[in-house]
C-alpha cells in the first residue's frame, strides 16, 4: 500500500481547509467581491484535493482507507480517527462538489452580511465532510452537531418569509433527536471503553459487551431517531418543507444535497453496522415508513403551489427510496440506496439552484406567478428540463440507476415493497412534469415575465457541472458502483452473519 | 489535638488568603484618600494586582501540600484547583467591572475590597476540612456577596435583591450551622477526617443523617439547587450584572467544593436520594421556568439553577467519577457564564436599562463582537461540541451512566434539550431579528475585551482540549478520596459505591 504523505493527510486537509478558509475570512475587510472570490478558491481547492481521494482509492478493498488515528483526549478515550470507504468517499465528494456551486449561485443573491454568509458556508462544509469521514463516534457526534449552527444561521439570517420559525424548528428537531443518539453512544462507551467505531463493532460482534442484548433495541432506536429525523423519514419530516422553503438557495442545496444524506449515511453505517440484528428485526416497520414516505411525499408534492415545496417534498419521496434500499438487505438494494443518495444530491441540488435563479428574478416561488417561461428564458428551460428528467428517473440519467437498483432489491425482499415503491417513480413523473408544464409551457401568463433575463454565464457555470454529472452518472454508473460495491458488500456481510445467528 | 504554635509552613498553606486580605485592607485604607470621580480605576487596578498576586501565591501554596493549623486546613490538588478557579473568576469580574462602575456611576471603593474579602472566604472554603472553619469561610464569602448584590444602591431592585439574599441566606447558613452542631453530637468531632472515620466504621448514628440533611439544605441554598432555589431569580435580577456573573459561579464553585468534601470525603450517609431528587428538580424547574423569561438576567438565573442540577447529577454518581466531573463542570460553567454576564453587563448600559430579550434584537449587526461572544457562550451553555459546556455535560452524564444512573441521565438529557430552546431564543434575537428601537451599544473598552478574551479562550480551550484540566481534576479527586480516612486508608475501599 502506498503511504505517500498526502495519502495520510488528505482527509484532514479536505475536512479542515474550508473551516480554515472561514477563519481567514474573519480577517478580511468587508469587500464583498474579494470575499466571494476567496470562498470560491477555497471551495475549489477542497474539491481538487478531494479528487485525490478518488484518484488513489483501492477499488476492490472493502475496509477504510486513508485512515488516520491519533489520540485526542485520553479520558474519555477519544481518538482523532478518520477514514473513508466506498460509502463515505462519494458523500465527501458530493459535498466538495456542491460547495463551489453554492458559492457561485450565491454570488449576487447574497448582498448583505456577505462575509458572515461565506464563513458559515465554509464552516458548514467542514462539518459535513467531518460527519462522513470520522470513525470515532465522538468525533462523529461532534461534527454532526457542528452542522446545526451554521445551517440554522444560514436559514435564519439569509432566508425569507418565516425564516426564524424555520431555523428554530430545524435546530430543535435535530438537536432533540441527536441527544438520544448521544445517550446511546455514551452507553456504548461505558461498556466498551472506546468510542472507536471499529473497536465497538468488533466488540459487539464478538459478544464482549455486557448487557448488550437487553439494551440493543434501545440503542438501535436512539441512533435511529437521530437519523430518521435527519433523513427525514415519515413522520419526522415536518421540519423539512419549512426549512427548505425559507432557506437561501445555497442553504437548500446543501440541505437537500448533503445534510439529508447524513441521516441515511448514519443508518447505513451505524444502525446497520453496529446493530445488524436489530436492523433485521425492525426492518419491516422501517420499510413501511419508507414506503409511506415515498407515496406520501409524492402526493403532497403534487398539490404544492410553491416550486420549492414541490422539490422539498420530492426529497421526502426520494429519501424514502434510500431507506427502503438500506432496509431491503440486498446487495442491489444497498448499492441502489447509495446511488440514489448521490444522484439525488446532484439533481435536487441543481433543482434548488434553478429555483433560486427564478427567485432572484421574481422574488417568489409561487407557481401561479410563472407560466410560459420557456419563451423568455430558453436556456433556463432547457437546463430545468434536463435536470427534471434526471430527477424523474429517465433511463440514461442518474435518477434511473439508483431507483432501479433499489426496486430490484426491494422486490427480492418482499414483492409488495417493490410494487408500492415503484408507484413512487410514476408519482415523481407526475408532479415534476406537471410543475414543468405549469412553469414553462403555454403562453406567458404574466406580462412582466416577458422581460425576464435568461441565465447569466455565472449561473450556467454553476449548472453545467450538475448536468454533466447527471448524464455521466446515468451512462456510466459503474464508475461509482464499483467503488461502492465492496463497501456495501462488507456492510451487508455484517448483517447477514447476524441473521444466521438469529436463525439458529 | 496538637496544640503547638503554627509553623511557617502553615502560613504558606493559607498564603493566597493572606495576600487577598492584605490587598483588601489596602483598598479600604486607600479609598478615602482618592478622588472618587477620577481615580476609581486605580482601585480596580489594585484589586487586579491583588488577585494576580493571589494567583501567584496559590502557586507557592501548591508547592507545599499538607495540613495546616491543627488539621483545619488542607492544601491538596483539590483545593488548589478551586483556588485558581475562584481567583480567575474574580480577575474577569474586576476586568468587567472596570468600565461598568463608571458607566453606572457607582462608587467603586469598597466594591473591589469586598470582592477580595469574598474571595478569602471562597478560597478558604475549598481548603477547610473542619466544619466550623467551613462555616466561618462560608459566612465571609456570603456577607461580601450580600453587600455586592445591593451595590446599585440607588436602584430599588438591587436593594431588594440584597435584602432578600441576606435574609434567606442567613436562614440557610443557620441550617448549615445546626447541621454542624448535630454532626458534632453524632460523631464527636467537626473534623471531616474524623467524621469519615466514624461513618466508615459501619455504625452510623441516626443523628448523622439529620445533620447531613441540614447541611445539605444550607449548601443547597448556596448553589441554588431546587427546592432551595426560589431566591435566585429575584436576587440575580436586581444585583449588578457583573456581580451576578460572579455570584453564579465563584461562591457556587466554592459551595460545591464544600459539598464534595462533606458528601464524598466525609462519606455522608443516606445522601443518595435527596441528591437524586434535588438534581432532577433543579434541572427541570430551572429549564422549564427559563423558557418563559423575558429578562436576560432572570433567564440566566434560571439557567444557573438548571446547571446546578446537572452538577448535582454527578454527586449521585460514584465518588471518583463524580468529583472530577463536578470540578470540570464548575470550571467550564464559570468560563461561559462569567463571559455571558460580561456581555450582558456591558450591553445593559447605564442604569442597566437594556436587559430584556427584546433589546438584543439585531445585536449581531450592530456589534458583531459582542453578539459573537455571547452566541459562543450560549452555545456552550446549550452544550454543543467545541465548547467547554459540551464536555462538562458529557463528563457528568457519562459518570452518571457508569454509575448506572440511567433514570437521572435521561432526565438530564431531556432537560438539556429543553434548555437549548431558551438559549437559542437569544441567539435568534441577536442574529435573525431586526432591532425595533435604537438601543445604543457602547464601544468595547480594553478591559472588557480582555475579560471576553479570557473567557472565550477558556470556553474553547475546554472544548477542544479538555484533557489537561480533566486529568488534573481526576488526579486530585483520587488524592482527596483516598485520604478519606487517614488512619485506616487500607481498610477503606471503593465499597461504598452507590445506593443504586
Amino acid at each position: 500500500m502506498n503511504t505517500s504523505v498526502l495519502d495520510n493527510l488528505v482527509l484532514t486537509l479536505v475536512t479542515f481547509i474550508p473551516a480554515a478558509g472561514g477563519v481567514l475570512l474573519l480577517l478580511f475587510p468587508r469587500r464583498d467581491r474579494d470575499i466571494r472570490i476567496f470562498s470560491l478558491i477555497i471551495s475549489l481547492l477542497t474539491f481538487g484535493l478531494s479528487l485525490h481521494l478518488i484518484a488513489r482509492v483501492h477499488r476492490m478493498l472493502p475496509g477504510f482507507q486513508y485512515e488516520i488515528d491519533k489520540a485526542w483526549i485520553s479520558s474519555p478515550n477519544i481518538h482523532y480517527h478518520m477514514g473513508v470507504d466506498g460509502i463515505s468517499l462519494w458523500l465527501v465528494l458530493l459535498t466538495t462538489f456542491l460547495t463551489p456551486l453554492c458559492v457561485l449561485i450565491s454570488w449576487t443573491s447574497i448582498h448583505e452580511r456577505v462575509k458572515e454568509f461565506f464563513i458559515l458556508l465554509l464552516v458548514l462544509e467542514t462539518a459535513l465532510i467531518g460527519v462522513f469521514t470520522s470513525l470515532d463516534l465522538f468525533l462523529f457526534y461532534f461534527f454532526w452537531e457542528s452542522t446545526l449552527i451554521p445551517m440554522a444561521l444560514l436559514i435564519g439570517m439569509y432566508g425569507h418569509g418565516r425564516k426564524v420559525y424555520a431555523a428554530v424548528k430545524f435546530f430543535l428537531y435535530t438537536m432533540v433527536a441527536s441527544v438520544f443518539m448521544l445517550a446511546s453512544m455514551l452507553w456504548l462507551y461505558a461498556k466498551v471503553g472506546s468510542f472507536d467505531f471499529v473497536t465497538i463493532q468488533n466488540a459487539i460482534k464478538a459478544g464482549q459487551v455486557a448487557g448488550f442484548d437487553a439494551a440493543a433495541q434501545w440503542l438501535f432506536l436512539g441512533f435511529f431517531l437521530a437519523f430518521a429525523v435527519k433523513v427525514p423519514l415519515f413522520p419526522f419530516h415536518t421540519w423539512l418543507p419549512d426549512a427548505h422553503v425559507e432557506a437561501p438557495t445555497a442553504g437548500s442545496v446543501l440541505l437537500a444535497g448533503v445534510l439529508l444524506k447524513m441521516g441515511t449515511y448514519g443508518l447505513l453505517r451505524f444502525n446497520l453496522g453496529l446493530f445488524p440484528e436489530q436492523s433485521r428485526y425492525n426492518a419491516a416497520w422501517i420499510a413501511a415508513l419508507a414506503l409511506i414516505g415515498i407515496v406520501y411525499g409524492a402526493l403532497v408534492a403534487m398539490v404544492q403551489p410553491n416550486m420549492k415545496k414541490v422539490i422539498a417534498y420530492s426529497s421526502v419521496s426520494h429519501l424514502g427510496f434510500v431507506v427502503l434500499g438500506i432496509f431491503s438487505f440486498t446487495q442491489a438494494g444497498l448499492n441502489g440506496a447509495m446511488f440514489v443518495m448521490l444522484a439525488h444530491g446532484v439533481s435536487t441540488g441543481a433543482l434548488f439552484m434553478l429555483a433560486g435563479i427564478i427567485y432572484e428574478r421574481k422574488h417568489t416561488y409561487e407557481l401561479a406567478e410563472m407560466g410560459g417561461l420557456a419563451a423568455p428564458m430558453p436556456k433556463y428551460a432547457t437546463f430545468f428540463c434536463f435536470i427534471m428528467l434526471a430527477s424523474v428517473g429517465l433511463p440514461l440519467l442518474n435518477g434511473f440507476v439508483g431507483e432501479f437498483l433499489v426496486l430490484s432489491g426491494a422486490f427480492l425482499t418482499n414483492s409488495w415493497y417493490g410494487v408500492i415503491g415503484a408507484t413512487g417513480v410514476i408519482w415523481s413523473a407526475c408532479y415534476l412534469l406537471w410543475m414543468y408544464q405549469r412553469v414553462f409551457f403555454g403562453k406567458v401568463t404574466h406580462a412582466e415575465n416577458n422581460s425576464l433575463p435568461d441565465l447569466s454565464p455565472r449561473e450556467q457555470l454553476a449548472l453545467w457541472p450538475t448536468a454533466v454529472a447527471a448524464l455521466v452518472m446515468g451512462v456510466a454508473p459503474l464508475l461509482w458502483l464499483n467503488v461502492i460495491d465492496p463497501a456495501v458488500r462488507s456492510a451487508l456481510a455484517v448483517a447477514q452473519v447476524a441473521t444466521k445467528v438469529v436463525g439458529q | 489535638m496538637n496544640q503547638t504554635i503554627p509553623a511557617a509552613a502553615d502560613y504558606i498553606r493559607i498564603l493566597p488568603e493572606i495576600v487577598l486580605s492584605i490587598f483588601g485592607l489596602v483598598i479600604m485604607a486607600v479609598d478615602p484618600f482618592i478622588d472618587q470621580d477620577k481615580d476609581q480605576k486605580s482601585l480596580g487596578a489594585l484589586g487586579l494586582a491583588g488577585t494576580v498576586a493571589a494567583l501567584i501565591s496559590t502557586w507557592v501554596m501548591a508547592q507545599s501540600p499538607g495540613l495546616a493549623f491543627w488539621n483545619m486546613v488542607r492544601v491538596d490538588g483539590f483545593s488548589v484547583f478551586f483556588h485558581v478557579l475562584v481567583i480567575a473568576i474574580a480577575i474577569v469580574l474586576i476586568l468587567t467591572s472596570y468600565e461598568y462602575m463608571a458607566v453606572q456611576k457607582l462608587h467603586a471603593g469598597e466594591y473591589y475590597g469586598l470582592i477580595l474579602f469574598g474571595l478569602v472566604g471562597m478560597c478558604l472554603m475549598s481548603s477547610a476540612v473542619e466544619l466550623v472553619l467551613i462555616f466561618i469561610a462560608l459566612e465571609i464569602s456570603s456577607i461580601s456577596t450580600y453587600i455586592l448584590a445591593g451595590f446599585r444602591r440607588r436602584s430599588a431592585t438591587s436593594s431588594e435583591s440584597s435584602l432578600k439574599y441576606f435574609l434567606l441566606g442567613s436562614f440557610a447558613t443557620a441550617f448549615f450551622l445546626y447541621g454542624v452542631a448535630l454532626m458534632f453530637g453524632a460523631t464527636g468531632s467537626t473534623n471531616i477526617d474524623e467524621i469519615s472515620t466514624v461513618q466508615n466504621s459501619g455504625q452510623v448514628p441516626v443523628l448523622a443523617y439529620v445533620a447531613m440533611a441540614l447541611m445539605f439544605v444550607g449548601l443547597g441554598f448556596k448553589v441554588a439547587a431546587a427546592p432551595f432555589h426560589v431566591w435566585t431569580p429575584d436576587v440575580y435580577e436586581g444585583a449588578p450584572a457583573p456581580v451576578v456573573g460572579f455570584m453564579s459561579t465563584a461562591p457556587k464553585a466554592a459551595a460545591f467544593a464544600v459539598l464534595l468534601r462533606i458528601l464524598f470525603e466525609a462519606n455522608a450517609p443516606g445522601r443518595f436520594w435527596f441528591i437524586w431528587i434535588s438534581a432532577a428538580l433543579s434541572m427541570t424547574l430551572g429549564n422549564v421556568a427559563a423558557l418563559v423569561q423575558d429578562n436576560v438576567k432572570r433567564l440566566l438565573a434560571y439557567s444557573s439553577i438548571a446547571h446546578a442540577g446537572y452538577m448535582l447529577v454527578a454527586f449521585a454518581a460514584i465518588p471518583e467519577l463524580g468529583t472530577s466531573a463536578v470540578m470540570f463542570y464548575a470550571a467550564s460553567y464559570a468560563a461561559m457564564n462569567v463571559g455571558a454576564f460580561a456581555v450582558v453587563s456591558h450591553f445593559a448600559n447605564s442604569g442597566e436599562r437594556y436587559v430584556t430579550v427584546k433589546d438584543y434584537a439585531g445585536l449581531g449587526r450592530r456589534s458583531p463582537v459582542l453578539a459573537g461572544a455571547l452566541a459562543l457562550f450560549l452555545i456552550s451553555l446549550i452544550g454543543i461540541p467545541v465548547t467547554g459546556g459540551f464536555f462538562a455535560k458529557f463528563y457528568v452524564f457519562s459518570a452518571a451512566l457508569q454509575s448506572n444512573l440511567v433514570g437521572l441521565t435521561i432526565i438530564g438529557v431531556i432537560n438539556s434539550a429543553i434548555g437549548a430552546y431558551y438559549y437559542l431564543k437569544l441567539i435568534v434575537m441577536m442574529y435573525m431579528r431586526e432591532a425595533t428601537e435604537d438601543v445604543p451599544v457602547l464601544p468595547i473598552p480594553a478591559s472588557l475585551a480582555a475579560a471576553l478574551a479570557i473567557t472565550l479562550a477558556a470556553t474553547i480551550y475546554l472544548g477542544i482540549a479538555p484533557g489537561p484540566v480533566l486529568g488534573y481534576a481526576q488526579r486530585s479527586a483520587k488524592q482527596m478520596l483516598q485520604r478519606e480516612s487517614p488512619n485506616e486508608q487500607a481498610q477503606h475501599s471503593a465499597s461504598q459505591g452507590d445506593a443504586n
